[in-house]
């Protein structure tokens, strides 16, 4: 059964998956070689090694471009799950001056998969609204690996409106391998819950932003990534379904997740050229996980420019524009080019490596 | 008679077996009886062209027929590209997509009815679902008419990728409008409704049917059973339980579906005539004037 919520398979593959010796990334491996020998080196004092340092420093930077720069969809996906890929509560205490948490929904609890607060950077006050993974296992339990109930999209519903009411624009953050797929959750209303989010969303009269921070997954995403402007980082992913998923689904084997990843067509330049989303925010040299500060630094510029235009603009204006962007999805987009043929390289071993489960 | 029992005696189409109950039934009795079993009243699927059939008074004027799916993602399984996919799927079904999309009336009042269709790839949405959803709302809205849809669909199309969950957003949008113009919006959730459709328009009815014993939910029952590991309860995501969640307004046998619509829409809806003699006697021209330009 073609299932788009089926992504949220994601939550099971992560807990088992993930410890300190995943942190490196099979196609990472020659860097690390080149970045310990750096190490070493500067940690020799009071010698003066720039002659040796400075061409192994090179080498380290051009093997990072050529990797980086030809990376598989698979191995995207896997850089957007990266265990220290800065999260959302990272670019909250590295961008903004001023965070105050709200919680709850008013109906049923307070779900810490998504986190909703007001947010100030300089004189610019919103509403910010992000899904958190967690970092260890406490915060993973208590963030359900990021994926939200329906009280977590009611949550940032309510406080969407909030922000409405007094005319804040409004930032939403997505990170999430999928909405819950669980009993409580189906009771108590997932599809509604996402559908409401989505189309209320779609009618907010203030500057909505959506940003694609890690994983984009299916509507668990869309629940909060309906706005004026959709971003995404240079190395997230966003899909109707898991790779796993629809590996599962197409060919009854989960293990083929690399072909799905290819197929998905899931990564930022390929979204962009399908009109899904307005801006790619390129990643640091390495990815956002290499230089977490320089990630946060440039999501903050280009999320000050977009808040800046955005307010600009006469605002039936905006929601005229808005209304078209969602109206038009899908409809005057030319067909990607065909997938190049697989190089028979490194990417197949990094398949087999993940998908035990 | 011997030859009697053999199955390949049976003239083709002449009986069928109900999927539920495993009786046999004459195909003619089924078709009678809306495709309902005469047996165990199990409903059985019912394709977009059959629907509006059913629903609308005179079958209709369809919509957006000349919408047909492109590969725009050229997506590839086991070498075989969309295009088969869909061709395949065009021969097996008899339909274009898996939404049919058609203005008429019920019991003379006049509508926008899309029905979706799980016999074309499961009833998931692509683009071009999309958009008729997202046109037979405009043309409610255009010709200020209730919208009724008929929501089946296992969820997204995978071979369209993140456009097809894009699909949601474009839709959700489109109801929003509608609503925000004072129109009613009917759904009737068919076996079975759940993935991206179920989480956007399907979930936004201003009333929400549902047929009896049809699967609903936002992640199939499969999905759930995987991640928690544990067996799920009796009767989980069919529409009893979603009434008794507070989910679903009222279930409906099919046969009465025709006059549940008329019954609510006579509640919901004033004709044109009514509302523009209303304007015209409150605002005595301005903004009535406007109106009755556009009519």
């Amino acid at each position: 059964m073609p299932d788009a919520s089926s992504s949220s398979t994601g939550a099971g593959t992560q807990s088992g998956r993930r410890n300190a010796d995943y942190a490196v990334l099979d196609f990472e491996r020659p860097i690390m070689e080149l970045e310990r020998k750096i190490r070493e080196l500067k940690q020799i004092p009071d010698v003066n090694l720039n002659g040796e340092l400075k061409p192994l420093e090179r080498k380290r930077d051009r093997l990072l471009e050529d990797i980086f720069g030809r990376l598989s969809p698979w191995q995207i996906v896997s850089v957007a799950r990266h265990p220290d890929r800065p999260q959302f509560m990272e670019y909250v205490e590295g961008m903004c001056d001023e965070y105050v948490e709200l919680h709850g929904d008013r109906l049923f609890g307070d779900d810490h998969a998504i986190s909703t607060g007001f947010a100030r950077i300089g004189d610019r006050r919103f509403l910010l609204v992000g899904q958190r993974k967690g970092r260890d296992v406490k915060e993973k339990l208590r963030c359900n690996f990021g994926c939200a109930h329906p009280e977590g999209y009611r949550k940032a519903l309510a406080k969407m409106k909030l922000a409405a009411r007094f005319g804040l624009p409004i930032v939403t953050m997505i990170n999430t391998p999928g909405a819950y797929p669980g009993v409580g959750a189906e009771e108590r209303g997932q599809a509604w819950a996402i559908a409401e989010n989505i189309m209320e969303m779609s009618r907010l009269d203030v500057p909505v932003i959506c940003i694609v921070i890690g994983e984009g997954g299916s509507g668990g995403a869309l629940g909060i990534g309906v706005g004026d402007r959709v971003l995404m980082l240079e190395y997230a992913y966003y899909s109707v379904i898991s790779p796993e998923g629809c590996a599962g689904i197409l060919w009854h084997d989960g293990s083929r997740a690399k072909d799905a990843a290819e197929a998905l067509r899931l990564t930022s330049r390929d979204l962009e050229r399908l009109k899904v989303i307005d801006e790619v925010i390129k990643e640091p040299l390495g990815a956002a996980h290499r230089d977490p500060s320089a990630m946060i630094e440039r999501l903050k510029e280009t999320l000050v420019k977009n808040l800046d235009e955005l307010s600009a603009m006469d605002p039936a204006e905006r929601m005229a524009k808005r209304y078209e962007r969602l109206r038009g999805l899908g409809n005057d987009v030319d067909a990607l080019d065909p997938q190049p043929e697989l190089p028979a390289g490194k990417a197949p071993a990094k398949a087999k490596s993940k998908k035990k489960k | 008679m011997p030859f009697f029992r053999k199955k390949r005696e049976i003239p083709a189409g002449l009986w069928m077996k109900c999927p539920a109950c495993g009786k046999m039934a004459f195909t003619k009795t089924v078709e009678e009886s809306h495709r309902v079993c005469p047996e165990c009243d199990h409903h059985m699927k019912v394709n977009g062209p059959l629907r509006v059939k059913q629903l609308l008074d005179d079958g209709g004027e369809r919509l957006g027929e000349d919408l047909i799916p492109k590969d725009l993602l050229r997506f590839r399984s086991e070498g075989e590209t969309y295009e088969d996919v869909l061709e395949r799927s065009r021969i097996k079904s008899g339909v274009s997509e898996a939404a049919t999309a058609a203005r008429g009336t019920i019991e003379g009042i006049p509508v926008t009815l899309l029905a979706m269709d799980f016999s074309f790839r499961g009833g998931s949405m692509g683009v071009v679902v999309g958009e008729r959803v997202a046109m037979a709302a405009d043309d409610a809205y255009e010709r200020q008419v209730p919208f009724i849809l008929v929501a089946t669909s296992g969820g997204a199309r995978m071979q369209e990728g993140a456009l097809s969950l894009m699909q949601m957003a474009k839709t959700s949008a489109a109801i929003a409008r509608l609503k925000e113009a004072g129109l009613p919006y009917i759904v009737l959730l068919a076996d079975p409704c759940t993935g991206g459709v179920s989480a956007s328009f399907a979930a936004l009815g201003d009333v929400t049917l549902a047929e009896p014993g049809a699967l609903i939910g936002f992640a199939g029952p499969r999905v759930i059973q995987n991640t928690i590991k544990a067996k799920l309860p009796e009767g989980f995501q069919r529409s009893e339980f979603l009434l008794e969640k507070g989910y679903v307004d009222r279930i409906v046998h099919r046969s009465k579906l025709r006059d549940e619509l008329a019954t609510l829409l006579r509640y919901m809806h004033k004709p044109a005539a009514e509302l523009a003699t209303a304007a015209v006697g409150e605002a005595d021209g301005g903004d009535a004037s406007n109106e009755s330009d556009e009519s």
